[in-house]
């Protein structure tokens, strides 16, 4: 029997039918159509599926749908507002820390998580707190540096959000 | 760190070509917008699964889906019986080859299951659920056999026979009695065995290397909608759709115009996305249900059913002289090719010594089957397993006579004119270059602490050109749209977009970059063989030509003077030389806005078959500390060095060179297919098959290096498959230095590191340093 | 498959003991899920206790902390009492997973599943924890020690599921550590685990010990030749010395694809004594 569940999803009410079985991250994809967290293993060894559940980084793969009902869930989806882009988005897009993009969202809420515990990682810490989230195309060194210069950036300007706009024409400068 | 070194040295020759813009599809992939395989959806869609063999080698004695049929909800099923036998015949699938005879067997087995996970039915049903319900009402009967894993064993007499009547190819005369070996590969320069007697010293070691994933962290997907008139759609995560647009057609029976692929974003490819596993399943499935269907791998399916790289074993032997001229050298490989032949062991014993100038070389090697899954391209398929043996007997040469490793290698680094012994001669190459900037490296000289070694290692990959189509449309308010074929999977529209650029004097921002379907545009080969920036750019540039000359025709009809009295620079169109009249020079927007009083729209449309691709050699430096009491070997410091060519954009050369440096970092240390007695595999998740992950590698630095590709009008040369050749070598080596003890066996996982260590304690090898 | 969240013991033990059921708790769920969807399990009802607020918080208790078996590791962690009296226990659980993984693994989670190379239990062992059952006859305390039996076999009767985790109260002088081998530096399971609880007096001398080692046989294991080992010294390198041969001896691990016999034997061993190190500094601090 599927269950009838309420939740916060970026922030907005959502209603959702699901079955026992399926995970959040099949709630997610196949039921409300956020493609945007990914499944690489579905067993929680590669982070692709990361979102937040009541402000804690997880693993959608491995949380059932019925147990967010209740619940405040945010994907990579609700990362961005309106046209402004997350700090860490926008150094991933100048640091060229995607190649094949399919771990970013994972790597952008799981690095969101991160700042939000810790504004002033070491790159070790960066490294540690990232090792659940794989990439297998950019040796993570740009990854590392880009969360590195979004905190940096995060701790001097807290609140500062550059236009998507703005950053287009920068990058066409 | 990141470095580029230039010979000539570089200057900023370019406006766009060669700086560090953001890519066009960024966006998309850093909001969750971007499409990868598995985010296609269609109303009404069927959910795809497919029943694997639980066994390694079994015959098929008979498969009854009439209980799945009867499930409700069940809408299609496809056995053997849904696709017709094929001829043997060898196409290109990136720098390998498939055989359709072998291709149908693979994607669903016919009279034999040859490895755990191959295929042996799909369904398609209204919900997952109910799919993995039907498969479980398939009854298949299964006649057990024995089955044969590592590639030694596979090629002893008494080896099960995986195929019955293979009969080894290249062997004269020709065996008369079948084998697992499907073929002999031979590359002759000179008389080895004579010029051993000039060495004054030979090293020769053997070495075992396990297959080992490309690991892409998308699975296989793909969404198939077929009409009544098989009229036939597919949404695919594919290095190159038109290849599956042709595997598709040619397995199905089904013309090549009624299919139309489009390539979604793709999760990581490596080699192992050129091949169909899913794709003809799915459309076989669409089009006996009448309705759209979704299949997507599981983790485990990904690891058991798609193509890792060979495991091999390799036999090297070098000579040379007191004052460090390489002499002679040979090799001997065999290589697997999991269930059917097709390895890289022809690319692994061409490369074998490509980094270097010799005069009496030969190299060997043989293609085997056994029951494993079938190989897939690996970046630079065949090359780091037979380069890794090499370089590391390269590094053992150096110690024997006193050189430094860099020096020895500089004294008989191939350089332009050297013949090499697969057979061309060399253009322009930057081995040497490398070399220097290693030498030169702070890295180089930095001082090493307790326990840690430092090692280094070259190495070498062809690149290929190819069939390649790219349109640019020059739109209405001067913005241009560029479709190519090239599956984008690390940076290339920006590439592409960026040569746009530079040719047309249209700013970056204002090129769209779409990667087309296949009805939508000419021929492509696929993105492989670091052909995509290569090609597709090559492509560009012919096609941006094209809008320059018609833009200079308009313009000389607008102005009423002849069309070579009109010249393009900078986005301007301009009355040029003796014949130039009074007109003020022309933007290219002006020009596109009265396109259609002047003759209609102005596009430029480049059809070619891109030659003069040039191999791009690669130098890299590792520190790793050892932990003497675990084993354990880690990476400190890494330096990747190598020439580009030219780096079109070196964000993306960067990327290359650190991501290959990462796979090879996780070959040379954990990563390998682990087998039980039973013939299944053990670790087919992330869990346990060990890539690394963020903490356990240092920041990656590079030196780009650019000696130009004469043959390419940007000097592009491919980048991508290089940097995943000397990492191997380069950690064993460093292991090497580390340690005292040279370990001929992949991966240096802690237990091998630690028994090594213990073993030559026990024996009082004096060589033993930590 | 059903699932339920019921907000009382009383209702999760009716649950579980229901009949003709396959059932299975569900606390952090970074192993059900796994194994639900590897098919290696296949319950008809799932019952998840997070639900129950026993299970859910971490209380202080006559000196010592009473933990919700369904508590996660992030929030262990950030319990900034807990992790200065129980340091060993907190790494330990810390080491489980990634991050993502720390979001949701438990320290019931980890018992219940019932691996010998779950990474909290030999902390919890060395720790001296009891786990508080409830089932159908009551509640009861089982040492962590006697929990599990073999590999996914546990010591609880039908019906009876773990509600928290007692950790004693800390004497003066004392401290705990884990440490543990894995091949990456994260995402794998320990191939060698060792957690060791010392107390020491004044002049350094160990006066009391519990020392525990996991994935070297087919449960964790209480080592108490390797306490005894300490007990008396003060960490001397003969007292090392013979940690390490204690520990190496009662090592009965296997081959498998995560490491070989003798490599278990002989990392135990030094496991053990640099375990034994950092736990013996800290009480000292």
């Amino acid at each position: 029997m599927k269950h009838h569940i309420q939740m916060s999803l970026n922030g907005d009410p959502v209603e959702v039918l699901v079955e026992p079985s399926q995970t959040l991250l099949d709630v997610l994809r196949d039921e409300l159509g956020l493609t945007g967290t990914k499944e690489g293993c579905g067993t929680g060894d590669c982070g692709a599926c990361s979102v937040m559940v009541d402000n804690r980084l997880v693993c959608g793969c491995l949380v059932l749908g019925p147990e967010v009902a209740g619940k405040s869930v945010e994907t990579i989806e609700g990362m961005a507002e309106g046209e402004v882009l997350h700090p860490l988005q926008r150094h991933f897009l100048e640091h060229a820390a995607l190649q094949c993009g399919i771990c970013t969202p994972g790597f952008l809420v799981a690095a969101k998580a991160l700042l939000a515990h810790n504004p002033d990682p070491t790159e070790t810490e960066v490294r540690y707190w990232l090792a659940g989230n794989l990439c297998r195309c950019t040796g993570y060194d740009k990854i590392i540096r880009a969360v590195m210069d979004a905190a940096a950036e995060m701790r001097q300007a807290p609140t500062a959000r550059t236009e998507l706009k703005d950053q287009l024409q920068h990058a066409g400068a | 760190m990141q470095e580029k070194i230039g010979n000539p040295p570089v200057e900023q020759e370019f406006k766009w070509v060669g700086t560090r813009q953001v890519r066009p599809d960024g966006i998309d992939k850093v909001t969750g917008r971007a499409k990868f395989g598995a985010d296609y959806n269609l109303p009404g869609q069927l959910t795809g699964a497919v029943l694997r063999s639980p066994h390694p080698h079994a015959r098929i004695v008979s498969i009854d889906t009439s209980q799945a049929a009867a499930l409700q909800g069940v809408k299609a099923i496809v056995t053997r019986d849904d696709f017709s036998d094929q001829e043997s015949e060898f196409v290109p699938a990136g720098e390998m080859l498939v055989n359709y005879r072998d291709v149908v067997r693979n994607v669903m087995a016919r009279e034999k299951v040859l490895y755990e996970g191959h295929a042996v039915a799909a369904v398609a049903a209204t919900s997952p659920i109910i799919a993995k319900r039907a498969l479980k009402l398939i009854n298949v009967e299964y006649e057990i056999l024995p089955h044969v894993i590592d590639v030694l064993d596979a090629i002893k007499p008494d080896a099960p026979l995986l195929h019955d009547d293979m009969i080894t190819a290249g062997v004269e005369p020709a065996p008369t009695t079948p084998s697992n070996i499907a073929k002999k590969v031979e590359f002759t320069l000179g008389d080895s065995g004579a010029a051993f007697a000039n060495a004054d010293v030979v090293v020769e070691r053997a070495f075992d290397t396990k297959p080992v994933h490309q690991g892409y962290i998308e699975p296989h997907a793909c969404l198939a909608d077929v009409s009544e008139d098989s009229a036939a759609e597919l949404w695919v995560c594919t290095q190159g759709h038109w290849i599956v647009r042709a595997h598709c057609a040619r397995l199905l029976g089904w013309d090549v115009s009624k299919i139309k692929v489009n390539a979604s974003e793709i999760g990581g490819g490596f080699g192992g996305k050129t091949v169909v596993y899913l794709e003809p399943l799915a459309l076989a499935l669409s089009k006996k249900s009448g309705k759209p269907v979704k299949m997507v791998m599981s983790r485990e399916d990904v690891f058991k059913a798609s193509g890792p790289t060979s495991g091999a074993h390799i036999r090297v032997k070098m000579g040379a002289t007191k004052d460090g001229r390489i002499v002679a050298a040979e090799t001997e490989l065999f290589y697997q090719a999991g269930a059917f032949q097709g390895s890289p062991v022809g690319p692994g014993a061409m490369c074998a010594f490509a980094p270097y100038d010799l005069e009496h070389v030969k190299s060997v090697g043989y293609d085997v089957v056994s029951n494993r899954s079938k190989v897939a391209a690996y970046r630079a398929p065949g090359g780091p397993i037979s380069e890794y043996a090499v370089e590391s007997v390269v590094d053992e040469l150096a110690r024997e006579i006193g050189m430094d490793p860099i020096d020895f290698r500089l004294k008989n680094a191939a350089k332009e004119g050297t013949k090499a012994a697969y057979g061309p001669q060399f253009g322009p190459i930057g081995l040497i270059e490398t070399l220097e900037a290693a030498k030169n490296s702070d890295h180089w000289k930095a001082p090493l602490g307790p326990n840690q070694g430092r090692g280094v290692a070259s190495g070498f990959w062809f690149n290929i050109g190819g069939e390649t189509s790219v349109t640019l449309n020059l739109n209405e308010d001067g913005t241009l749209t560029l479709m190519a074929g090239t599956p984008d999977i690390g940076g290339l529209r920006a590439s592409l977009c960026l040569m746009a650029a530079e040719e047309l004097g249209i700013d970056y921002p204002k090129i769209r970059p779409i990667i087309a379907d296949t009805a939508s545009l000419g021929y492509n080969f696929l993105t492989g063989g670091s052909r995509a920036t290569f090609s597709s750019g090559m492509a560009t540039v012919e096609a941006a030509q094209q809008i320059k000359t018609e833009a200079c025709r308009r313009a000389a009809q607008l102005w009423d003077m002849p069309e070579e009295a009109v010249l393009y620079e900078d986005g301007y169109v301009r009355p040029a030389g003796d014949n130039a009249g009074p007109q003020d020079p022309m933007h290219i927007s002006e020009i596109a806005r009265m396109a259609g009083k002047t003759g209609g729209p102005i596009t430029g449309v480049a059809k070619i078959n891109a030659q003069g691709a040039a191999p791009s050699f690669g130098t890299q430096i590792a520190d790793v500390e050892i932990d003497p009491e675990t084993g354990r070997a880690t990476v400190t410091r890494y330096t990747v060095i190598q020439d580009a060519g030219r780096a079109i954009h070196p964000d993306y050369v960067e990327g290359q060179f650190q991501g290959g440096a990462a796979q090879g970092i996780g070959w040379a240390l954990n990563e390998e297919y682990i087998y039980g007695d039973d013939g299944k595999l053990e670790n087919p998740g992330f869990l346990d098959y060990r890539i690394p992950v963020a903490s356990d590698l240092p920041m990656i630095d590079t030196i780009i290096v650019e000696v130009p590709n004469p043959r390419h009008p940007y000097g592009v040369r491919g980048i991508g498959e290089t940097p995943i050749v000397p990492p191997m070598a380069t950690v064993a080596n460093a292991v090497r230095d580390a340690t005292g003890l040279r370990f001929t066996e992949l991966p240096m996982s802690p237990p091998r590191v630690l028994k090594a260590i213990n073993e030559a304690r026990a024996a009082g090898d004096t060589n033993l340093k930590v | 498959m059903r699932y339920e969240a019921p907000e009382t013991l009383d209702a999760a033990v009716a649950l579980l003991a229901s009949a003709g059921e396959e059932t299975k708790v569900l606390a952090g769920g970074t192993d059900l899920l796994v194994q639900l969807r590897t098919d290696l399990i296949a319950p008809t009802l799932v019952v998840d206790i997070k639900n129950i607020d026993e299970t859910r918080t971490i209380a202080e208790t006559a000196g010592g902390f009473r933990v919700g078996a369904a508590v996660s590791g992030a929030e262990l962690a950030e319990h900034a009492k807990l992790s200065s009296v129980w340091p060993g226990v907190v790494e330990a659980v810390s080491l489980i997973g990634s991050t993502q993984i720390q979001g949701r693994a438990s320290l019931g989670g980890n018992l219940c599943n019932g691996s010998p190379a779950a990474d909290s239990v030999p902390a919890m062992i060395a720790a001296g924890a009891v786990a508080n059952v409830a089932g159908p006859n009551g509640r009861r305390e089982i040492p962590v020690e006697d929990v599990i039996l073999a590999p996914r076999k546990l010591s609880l009767t039908p019906g009876e599921f773990v509600v928290s985790i007692q950790l004693p109260a800390r004497p003066a002088r004392a401290a705990d550590a884990y440490q543990r081998f894995i091949p990456r530096t994260e995402m794998d399971i320990a191939v060698v685990g060792a957690g060791v609880s010392l107390a020491r007096d004044e002049a350094g001398k160990i006066t009391d010990a519990r020392v525990s080692l996991g994935a070297v046989a087919s449960r964790p294991l209480l080592v108490k030749d390797a306490a005894d080992a300490l007990i008396g010294s003060t960490l001397d390198a003969a007292a090392l010395t013979a940690l390490d041969a204690a520990c190496q001896a009662a090592c009965q691990p296997i081959d498998d694809k995560r490491g070989t016999i003798d490599f278990r034997t002989e990392v135990a061993g030094v496991l053990a004594r640099r375990t034994a190190e950092i736990a013996y500094k800290r009480a000292g601090a």
